[in-house]
C-alpha cells in the first residue's frame, strides 16, 4: 500500500529533505505473459489499465510505452476540458468524462489541478451565432450546462477581449460551459501512473512495439524492443501512431496523423481566467498557473509524424490572438511545440474492437482528446474487459464507417478539427 | 514549413500549396457492384504512412494544377515531384 498524499505525509517528507518519498510507479522488466497489454502509456492508456485493474478486477496488465509516460500528446495539449458537443453521442462521452474529472484528484489522491473556470466559445459572423445557439440549445438537451452570451456578456465575462465593431472578425456572441475548464496534463498521467501501479499494473518504459504476433484471426502477443510479451487482449492507445500499429496487425484504419502545435508565453500576471476559444479564426488562448498564456494553434493539412509544424499556421493563429487582444501585443512566446494528432474522418473518436480477436483500438481523438482522458480509459477499459462496448462507446465503433453511421463533429464541436 | 518544387511553377513555400492526401486512390470502377465494406474502403481507409509516403497536392495560391509528391512523413523529406498521370518514380 502506496503512502496517501496528504499535508500530514508533506510535513513528514520535508525533515528529510524530500529526499525519502516513495516512488510513484515501478519500473518493471516486462515479465513473459500478461492478460492484457496496453500499447500507449499516455493519459488514456494509463486510465485504461487503471479502470480494467479497478473497476473489472483484472489482474495481469501492463502498459507498453516507446518513451516515457505522459511524454506524447498528454504532455503537448492546452489542458482544455469541456463537454458542449453537439451529437448526442458526443455529448453523452465527453460529460461522462467531466463529471470523472470532477472527482478526479479525491479518487486518485493526486492533485490533477482541475479548474472550472469555464470555457467560452466565440461568434464571428451570423452563422457562427445560428450554430452556437443551436449547440447551447442541443446541450441543454442533453443536461450539459450551457449559456449563450452577446457581445456585451462576453466582454464582462473577459474584459480583454476586443469586442469593437470594426475588427475584421468582430465578436458577435459567445456560449459559455461554467463546468469547463483545465487541468494539469502531466498530473494526469502521473496520477493514472501511481493509482494503476498500486493496484499491480506493469509500467514498462522505454518499449517500443515493433511487431503484432497474430494466429489466425487472434493476436498472440507482441514485438518489443524488450522481446516478446505474450497476451490475448491488446489495447492500442498510440495516438498518432495508431496506424503504425495497426499497420503491423495487418489493419487499415480512417485515420491521418498530422502536427498540432501549441505555444507558451512568458509568464505574466493573472490577465485571463478563463478559456477562450475561437472556431472561425482558429485561436484559443487560457493562462496556466504558472502564469504563462496557453495558445493553441491549428493542425497542417499534410500527413506528418514529425512533431513540428509550419511556421505560418502558428503566425496565423498569434494574428487573430492579437486582433482579439490588443493587450498581448508585446507579449513574447516562450515555447511552441507539435504534436501528431490521428484524425477521423467524422473527427470523432474510435473505441472499438477490431475484426482481429483480442485487439481494441482506442484512436481519432484528433485534436481534442485529453478532455475526454478519465471517460476513454473508463470507456475503453469496459470493452476490453467485456468484450463489448459501454453504452456510451458504442456510437464510436469502428464499423460506422462501413454502415455511414458517423458522428459528425466537424465544425459542430465548437472548435474546428 | 518546407520547400514544395511544384512541376509548374518551381520552387514555392508549402504555405502556397494544399495537401491531397493520399494518391493512386482509383475510384471503383463498377459503383454499383461495390460492398459496403469496400466504400469503406475506398472512401475512409487511409495507409496513413510514417515513413515514404505518395500523396497529392494542389498548388492553390499559385497555377491551381493537382501534381503527385513522393514525401518522407517521418522528417518532411520530399523525395520526387511529379505530374498527375505519369508513374510514380521507383523507390
Amino acid at each position: 500500500m502506496k503512502n496517501k498524499y496528504s499535508i500530514f505525509s508533506l510535513i513528514k517528507n520535508a525533515f528529510s529533505y524530500h529526499e525519502n518519498w516513495e516512488k510513484a510507479w515501478k519500473d518493471p522488466e516486462p515479465k513473459k505473459e500478461y492478460d492484457v497489454v496496453i500499447i500507449g502509456g499516455g493519459g488514456h492508456g494509463l486510465a485504461t489499465a487503471y479502470y480494467l485493474a479497478k473497476k473489472h478486477n483484472m489482474k495481469n496488465i501492463a502498459v507498453v510505452e516507446k518513451g516515457w509516460i505522459g511524454g506524447g500528446n498528454t504532455g503537448r495539449n492546452t489542458t482544455i476540458i469541456r463537454s458542449n458537443y453537439l451529437w448526442d453521442a458526443s455529448a453523452g462521452l465527453y460529460d461522462h468524462a467531466l463529471k470523472i474529472w470532477e472527482g478526479l484528484s479525491q479518487e486518485l489522491n493526486y492533485n490533477v489541478m482541475f479548474s472550472q473556470r469555464g470555457v467560452m466559445n466565440l461568434a464571428h459572423n451570423l452563422q457562427d451565432v445560428r450554430d452556437l445557439k443551436r449547440r447551447t440549445h442541443a446541450n441543454r438537451l442533453n443536461g450539459i450546462d450551457a449559456v449563450y452570451l452577446n457581445t456585451e456578456e462576453v466582454k464582462k465575462f473577459c474584459p480583454i477581449i476586443n469586442t469593437s465593431p470594426d475588427i475584421r472578425y468582430p465578436v458577435l456572441g459567445g456560449t459559455l460551459q461554467k463546468r469547463a475548464g483545465t487541468a494539469r496534463h502531466d498530473a494526469v498521467a502521473w496520477g493514472y501512473a501511481r493509482g494503476a501501479d498500486e493496484m499491480g499494473v506493469d509500467i514498462i518504459q522505454n518499449c517500443e512495439v515493433k511487431g503484432i504476433k497474430r494466429n489466425g484471426d487472434a493476436v498472440e502477443g507482441i514485438e518489443t524492443t524488450k522481446g516478446f510479451i505474450k497476451t490475448n487482449k491488446i489495447g492500442v492507445v498510440a495516438a498518432g501512431h495508431s496506424s503504425v500499429i495497426a499497420n503491423m496487425a495487418g489493419l487499415k484504419l480512417p485515420l491521418e496523423s498530422k502536427p498540432l502545435q501549441a505555444l507558451v508565453s512568458e509568464p505574466v500576471k493573472p490577465i485571463i481566467d478563463t478559456v477562450v476559444m475561437s472556431n472561425a479564426v482558429h485561436a484559443y488562448v487560457s493562462q496556466s498557473d504558472k502564469g504563462e498564456l496557453v495558445i493553441g494553434a491549428g493542425t497542417d493539412d499534410y500527413v506528418s509524424y514529425s512533431q513540428k509544424g509550419s511556421h505560418d499556421i502558428v503566425e496565423g493563429t498569434l494574428n487573430a490572438i492579437l486582433e482579439l487582444y490588443p493587450i498581448f501585443s508585446r507579449m513574447r512566446m516562450l515555447r511552441q511545440w507539435g504534436g501528431i494528432v490521428d484524425i477521423c474522418p467524422d473527427a470523432s473518436p474510435i473505441i472499438s474492437k477490431t475484426s482481429i480477436e483480442g485487439l481494441y483500438f482506442n484512436c481519432g481523438w484528433g485534436t481534442g482528446g485529453f478532455k475526454a482522458t478519465p471517460g476513454s480509459g473508463d470507456l475503453f477499459a469496459h470493452t476490453i474487459a467485456n468484450d463489448e462496448p459501454h453504452k456510451l462507446n458504442a456510437a464510436f465503433n469502428l464499423n460506422r464507417f462501413v454502415s455511414g453511421d458517423l458522428v459528425d463533429e466537424h465544425g459542430a464541436a465548437a472548435v474546428a478539427h | 514549413m518546407f520547400l514544395i518544387n511544384c512541376p509548374f511553377c518551381g520552387e514555392r513555400e508549402q504555405s502556397e500549396f494544399k495537401a491531397g492526401g493520399e494518391a493512386h486512390i482509383v475510384r471503383p470502377k463498377q459503383p454499383t457492384e461495390l460492398s459496403d465494406d469496400q466504400w469503406a474502403e475506398y472512401l475512409f481507409m487511409r495507409k496513413n504512412i510514417k515513413g515514404i509516403q505518395f500523396e497529392r497536392w494542389n498548388h492553390i495560391h499559385g497555377c491551381r494544377k493537382w501534381f503527385n509528391m513522393v514525401r518522407d512523413t517521418s522528417n518532411d523529406e520530399i523525395k520526387a515531384v511529379y505530374k498527375m498521370g505519369e508513374k510514380p518514380p521507383v523507390k
